[in-house]
């Protein structure tokens, strides 16, 4: 199923991503399921946020002298959260190296595959921005990021591809020709690693992917709001 | 003229090259598709503006079939 605001695809067998099959037992994700996850994610980080924050907000207005306690209480809320953010944005953080010839080849295949816009964002970021059904994907070695509509909340999938011999470029255009095959199989197949605030993602992201999720939110807004 | 490539460690490799008039070239382009296929390859078809399709058979009008690996969740 789409997301409201989303074009739906044309009618017709829906395509189904091979690899679907290695992971029989999960259900098929949908715009629905992912909003669900997300939401969870969200009550997930109110309960282990809040009684930390309301225990140290507590300890100084009883007891102030307790303070290195209630800080210590209040320095958990804060960091559990940006841990979780920290692994979720790791799914794109990419490894240097040094950039071969065979990087260069794929690079060429990679640059036909996107339009002129997505293939300058991902020489500057490293990432391949992508539209589909369930949102703005930016598609990296070895993960992806989904911007839901509306640009108000980021999944982090970790999928890749088991080849470590292929240069970047090529794992992303692995990834990104299995998106473009089955958007919903893709998002199957990946491993969901966390979903929350694009503020909380942006600031784990490495410092030149940033303008890429950026640009995805903003264009998640718009189509959502269209 | 028609192109069957595979994603490897060199960037990507030409198997295959054919025309539509060229029947010999396209019946070599099958079996080295096949081949790739029961290396556990998988055939796709880019059709632009975010599509692509899977093919279990080398289509003879296409401009460009690429084979990838399969993905997985890390």
């Amino acid at each position: 199923m789409a997301a409201p605001g989303y074009p739906v695809a044309e009618e017709g067998p829906e395509p189904v991503l091979p690899e679907v099959a290695n992971v029989y037992w999960r259900p098929r994700a949908s715009a629905d399921s992912l909003h669900r996850r997300g939401r969870l994610w969200t009550a997930w980080m109110v309960a282990v946020t809040v009684p930390f924050a309301l225990a140290g907000g507590t300890l100084i207005a009883l007891a102030p002298l307790s303070f290195p306690v209630a800080i210590m209480a209040l320095v958990h809320a804060w960091v559990i959260p940006e841990l979780y953010a920290f692994r979720g944005a790791g799914v794109v953080r990419s490894k240097r190296r040094e950039e071969g010839r065979s990087e260069r080849v794929a690079q060429g295949l990679l640059g036909d595959l996107l339009g002129h816009d997505a293939r300058e964002l991902q020489r500057e970021t490293g990432l391949a921005m992508e539209r589909g059904k369930l949102g703005v994907w930016l598609v990296g070695e070895a993960g992806a990021l989904l911007v839901a509509p509306g640009g108000r909340r980021v999944h982090c999938f970790c999928v890749g591809v088991n080849d470590g011999e292929l240069p970047p470029s090529d794992k992303i255009a692995h990834l990104l020709l299995a998106l473009r095959t089955d958007e919903e199989g893709f998002a199957t197949v990946a491993n969901h690693a966390f979903a929350g605030a694009p503020w909380r993602v942006r600031r784990r992201l490495d410092r030149p992917m940033r303008p890429a999720l950026n640009l995805a939110r903003k264009s998640a807004s718009y189509t959502a709001a269209a | 003229m028609s192109r069957l490539i595979r994603m490897d460690s060199t960037g990507h490799s030409t198997l295959a090259e054919w025309s539509a008039e060229d029947q010999a070239g396209y019946e070599a382009a099958v079996e080295a598709f096949r081949r790739e296929l029961d290396e556990g390859y998988i055939g796709v078809l880019d059709e632009g503006e975010g599509r692509a399709t899977q093919v279990r058979d080398l289509p003879k009008d296409a401009d460009l079939v690429i084979m990838r690996r399969p993905i997985a969740g890390g």
